[in-house]
């Protein structure tokens, strides 16, 4: 499975083999290789934490590795540190700039290796014309860096590489926010730099982009390599499954309801026609198109999306913390106030917010005190907050969520990320929401949180409230209802109970799924 | 590749959660830090002059604190909720300045004239609310127009020092209405009243922060306020309440300070954030907000208040006491990035 052609001649692009890097318990590339021939142009897939981008900073030089090797052009890695010899080695073009806004063209070209002595402005301009030319940028290089298209800026970028001798190439989702045109144009550009023997390594979510550009694609998942191959003779149905590790005579399908147990209780709490939480022509312009949709009682809805699709927009702007362009929202038929995050409390929805460490938990407070943070005028009169009311009520949510703490006091930097993640949780179901609204909500936990986690927003619904579960992690989803793909902004699909991985991982990806759980953008 | 499955032990977690209590416990006591150091000042003090430990002297160190510690109060607030406030130095002194403006006659035997648009009891409530809108206009300058605050309030506090001395003609201020010094001059129970008020303040202050939902919001939104914003908290409501209380709270430090020297000096405060900021600091209040108590802050003002006692008493000039401040801020700066063991960038 790894990789043959190591040791043919003439010398790969780039070269790794048994690289091994681990962040603290956390192993993110378990011994992988990859090989990019020259003037190859290869495609690296795979689903968020499969080290994509743990593969891109060790190339890249930015981390060392534990273990393994790195190899360009036959020659080993330059030293960790030595920025000018990786720099001549390999360059990375990600979906954000990384030139200086504010200065021309010029002298982003040639930042920090200007002439010894004076800058010469009118030779600088004249030597970045010269540059660009070289490999058919047609950009003037007086122009400010801020005012390129984002697609010009990528083409500088990719000058700037290649004239530090760079011959290999990284393109991090480069495409993200490049229109059909602008997507066309940079493909032309990379085939004919291709042609010059320049080598691309591309790492996309669009995998139709693979198949237009790329001549061979590797597949990660779970830090492990999972096959090379080339790209004519990979169909796209085996690419999904390499990703999703799930083969196609195993595609099973998945209901929630039979998954999560829960038997007797179940029954009481099916979903009944009245509309918990519903969204019409709900739209947030820049993010996503209009949408429409409900959520019933007693059910989990998925709102699936890879990272630009604008799922999370759509989550935060459910939950007011972004203010909705257009159409509105309700709970239990009552308008929400649009953008304000008291009210969407106070009309019953609880939050689970993407990122916990960034929108979360206050690190260096207590457990009780992040617990209770959203309830704070439960705990006393007249605006008194009462610690040992805090302490009890915090305790209460320890023992209900299983929270593994010295106790309530103990500052919440000091759990694990799933507990940390259950305290968050806890903050949002401490009001007793008519709908929760969780955005990635295990993410970055280990297996068991992971499981734990499900549970409790199953429970939510299973108790006669309503869910909406924002992610692009299968596991997720798995616990859904009713699974809602977004790509770019609108919906792509619309999964049942019974959707298989591959489907609901095509459609996230922009591939809509032939047949079988597709049932369109109704509703 | 061969097949190996353990991709993130479990193990960590217990074992973290246990290994964490000592920590926690230490945590705990870190308000309490500066006591032993006021202690350990207190013995240099005894052994370096017999005056020391004279209640005047005592009561004299605490009286020069009052009004320092309540910028320090209005400071270490305004730092929790993870602003900073330069202005307040200048406020202190253009607050009372234009109260008096606003409530002396026009005419009098008085150097100084104002315009007498209200009477001349109401200057204290007067200049609480001139240091009200100084602290909302801070707020209208940072949390609307987004404006960096460091910036924002070092432009006020140049430009509030300037409208004090235009409106003063550079002069102090020395026939205040009685009303306005009483509080500054007056003594309860063998201290000066401004040491009980400042106390009282305090204790207020240290209650509200502790067990008020809105006190406790400070924290929140200090310590991250995407997630106090995540949590439904109106962030930028209670930020600028903060401010606007700072602005208050620095205009009765002017106050106090007016009663206690008997006129507003044309130099009042000037120069005092420096010295807020170093006892705030020493105090525990973190700089990046979310961390830190009133009670700290107040251990802060005391300590820095009897080092420059101590070294008078001890006979180092006057001259040299801005060195010892600075050293001070450095000295303090250094242990708690040590003691807390994160980085202050």
């Amino acid at each position: 499975m790894s990789n043959g052609q190591a040791s043919t001649p003439p010398p790969a692009a780039v070269h790794a083999e048994g690289v091994v890097k681990r962040f603290g318990p956390t192993v993110a590339l378990d011994r992988v290789g990859i090989t990019v021939a020259v003037g190859d142009s290869h495609a690296l897939v795979g689903r968020n934490g499969a080290g994509k981008s743990t593969l891109v900073s060790v190339l890249t030089g930015l981390h060392a590795p534990d273990a393994g090797r790195v190899a360009f052009l036959g020659e080993p890695a330059p030293a960790p540190g030595d920025t000018a010899a990786w720099q001549a080695r390999v360059a990375c073009v990600y979906q954000k700039s990384m030139v200086v806004p504010d200065l021309t063209v010029a002298e982003n070209l040639f930042l920090n290796r200007f002439e010894r002595g004076r800058i010469r402005w009118s030779r600088l301009r004249a030597d970045a014309a010269r540059l660009l030319a070289e490999y058919g940028v047609d950009v003037d290089p007086a122009t400010r860096a801020a005012d390129l298209t984002v697609e010009q800026g990528q083409f500088v970028e990719i000058a700037r590489a290649l004239s530090f001798g760079a011959r290999f190439i990284i393109l991090d989702e480069p495409t993200a926010q490049l229109d059909a045109a602008g997507i066309e144009r940079l493909f032309t550009k990379l085939r004919e730099l291709q042609q010059q023997g320049v080598a691309f390594l591309f790492i996309s979510h669009h995998l139709q982009e693979v198949y237009d550009l790329c001549s061979t694609v590797t597949v990660y998942r779970d830090a492990r390599h999972i096959l090379t191959a080339p790209v004519a003779d990979l169909g796209k149905a085996d690419l999904v499954a390499a990703m999703t590790g799930e083969t196609a005579q195993s595609a099973t399908t998945w209901h929630a309801r039979a998954a999560v147990a829960g038997n007797a209780a179940e029954a009481s709490a099916e979903p009944s026609d009245a509309a918990v939480l519903r969204a019409e022509a709900l739209a947030l312009e820049g993010a996503f198109q209009p949408i429409d949709f409900a959520v019933r009682a007693g059910e989990v809805l998925g709102l699936a999306g890879a990272t630009a699709s604008g799922n999370t927009a759509l989550g935060e702007t459910l939950v007011g913390l972004r203010r909705a362009t257009g159409g509105r929202a309700s709970v239990d038929g009552k308008d929400v106030r649009p953008g304000s995050v008291p009210h969407a409390l106070n009309a019953g929805i609880g939050y689970v917010p993407e990122d916990r460490h960034r929108q979360g938990l206050v690190l260096g407070r207590s457990v009780a005190e992040n617990a209770t943070l959203t309830v704070t005028d439960q705990l006393g009169p007249y605006g008194t907050v009462l610690p040992s009311r805090t302490r009890a009520f915090a305790q209460r949510m320890i023992d209900s969520l299983d929270i593994k703490t010295s106790g309530p006091a103990q500052p919440v930097s000091d759990l694990s990320g799933g507990n940390q993640q259950k305290v968050v949780i806890a903050r949002a179901l401490a009001r007793d929401p008519r709908v929760l609204v969780a955005i990635r909500p295990t993410a970055g936990v280990d297996v068991k949180s992971k499981d734990a986690l499900l549970g409790v927003v199953r429970g939510v619904a299973d108790r006669g409230d309503a869910a909406v579960i924002v992610s692009d992690e299968l596991d997720d989803l798995r616990v859904c209802d009713r699974v809602i793909a977004l790509f770019h902004g609108r919906v792509i699909a619309e999964f049942g109970s019974g959707w298989n991985d591959r489907d609901l991982v095509s459609a996230m990806e922009g591939l809509p799924a032939g047949a079988g759980g597709d049932k369109g953008a109704e509703e | 590749m061969s097949e190996t499955t353990e991709l993130t032990p479990d193990l960590a977690v217990p074992g973290k959660a246990r290994a964490a209590a000592p920590r926690f416990q230490l945590s705990r006591y870190r308000d309490l830090s500066l006591i032993p150091v006021i202690f350990v000042l207190g013995v240099i003090g005894f052994i370096v002059s017999p005056v020391f430990l004279t209640s005047d002297n005592l009561i004299g160190v605490l009286q020069q604190s009052s009004e320092l510690s309540l910028l320090v109060l209005a400071e270490a607030m305004i730092l929790i909720c993870g602003r900073m406030d330069l202005s307040l130095e200048s406020t202190i002194g253009v607050a009372p300045v234009i109260a008096m403006w606003l409530v002396l006659p026009s005419s009098g035997p008085a150097t100084f004239h104002g315009i007498g648009l209200f009477p001349t009891w109401s200057s204290i409530p007067v200049c609480l609310a001139v240091g009200l809108v100084i602290g909302a206009v801070n707020g209208f300058l940072i949390l609307k127009l987004r404006v960096n605050g460091f910036i924002a309030t070092l432009g006020m506090l140049t430009m509030l020092r300037g409208l004090q001395d235009g409106v003063a003609q550079g002069k102090s201020i020395v026939a205040v209405p009685a009303s306005f010094s009483y509080l500054g001059k007056t003594e309860w129970m063998g201290a000066p009243a401004a040491v009980w008020i400042c106390l009282l303040l305090f204790v207020i202050g240290g209650l509200a922060l502790g067990y008020l939902r809105h006190g406790r919001a400070l924290y929140a939104i200090g310590g991250n306020t995407e997630a106090a914003r995540a949590a439904g908290i109106r962030v930028d409501r209670i930020t600028w309440i903060v401010l606007a209380l700072g602005g208050l709270i620095a205009a009765f430090a002017g106050v106090l300070y007016a009663g206690h020297y008997g006129a507003i000096s044309a130099t009042q405060g000037d120069g005092w954030i420096f010295q807020v900021f170093a006892a705030t600091v020493i105090g525990g209040v973190s700089l990046n907000g979310g961390r830190g108590t009133l009670f700290g802050a107040l251990t802060g003002v005391v300590s820095l208040q009897l080092v420059v006692n101590v070294t008078t008493l001890g006979g180092v000039p006057p001259l040299w006491d801005k060195f010892l401040y600075g050293a001070i801020i450095i000295v303090a700066l250094i242990i708690s990035r040590f003691a807390s063991g994160e980085k202050q960038d």
